[in-house]
């Protein structure tokens, strides 16, 4: 959950142009989001209806991967990786490669098994020269 | 003379040219679109003014709103 919750946070750090991102599930469980608990189960909600109505345009069992809606004041993306989904809001014209580049990232952060730390290896000691004269 | 009434034609063509191009990519821009990304790779862009993409630009405009209230 930290995890998810750090990847997130790196998310709005590396890129400028997303406002606000959140993280949720098939059901619309919020697993993570860098607004406040309220707002983030609307966006979640919100993105599922969009979600499912954009699912519509699909044919021959495609599955929709990823999407972006590009309004006046501001885009929508939603992608998605197997039962994790992510949707994220930016200013104007955004660069849309570069926005699905780091939501793709982040949901990819998410599913990662956290690392055990690695005690820092030791560094050799440096030898001795031997004097010219022993 | 000639030729320099030449050179004056062509760069006003030229220029009206190139502001036409660079007006009509930024209105282009400026347009709301949906595009949706299937895991097959294929695409499909919606331009507003249909009515399938009037559905998923209101849903979108809702989720905006909400982000921003």
């Amino acid at each position: 959950m930290a995890q998810t919750a750090q990847a997130l946070a790196d998310l709005t750090e590396i890129s400028s142009q997303i406002e606000s991102a959140v993280a949720f599930d098939r059901e619309g469980t919020v697993v993570a989001s860098t607004v406040d608990d309220e707002r983030a189960g609307r966006l979640a909600t919100t993105a599922l209806e969009l979600l499912n109505a954009a699912e519509e345009h699909g044919t021959d069992g495609k599955e929709l991967a990823q999407l972006d809606v590009a309004l006046q004041d501001g885009s929508v993306f939603v992608v998605r990786d197997s039962d994790r989904l992510i949707v994220a809001t930016t200013t104007p014209e955004p660069t849309a490669g570069l926005v699905f580049y780091d939501l793709k990232s982040a949901l990819r952060g998410m599913g990662e098994p956290e690392k055990p730390k690695r005690a820092a290896p030791k560094r050799a000691t440096p030898r001795k020269k031997k004097d010219a004269g022993s | 003379m000639r030729g320099r009434n030449f050179l004056t034609g062509f760069l006003l063509a030229a220029g009206s040219a190139a502001g036409t191009v660079l007006y009509r990519r930024r209105a282009a821009r400026r347009r709301e679109r949906v595009q949706l990304y299937f895991g097959d790779g294929s695409m499909v862009s919606l331009t507003e003014g249909s009515p399938e993409a009037e559905r998923l630009l209101a849903h979108a405009r809702k989720l905006l709103a909400a982000a921003r209230s």
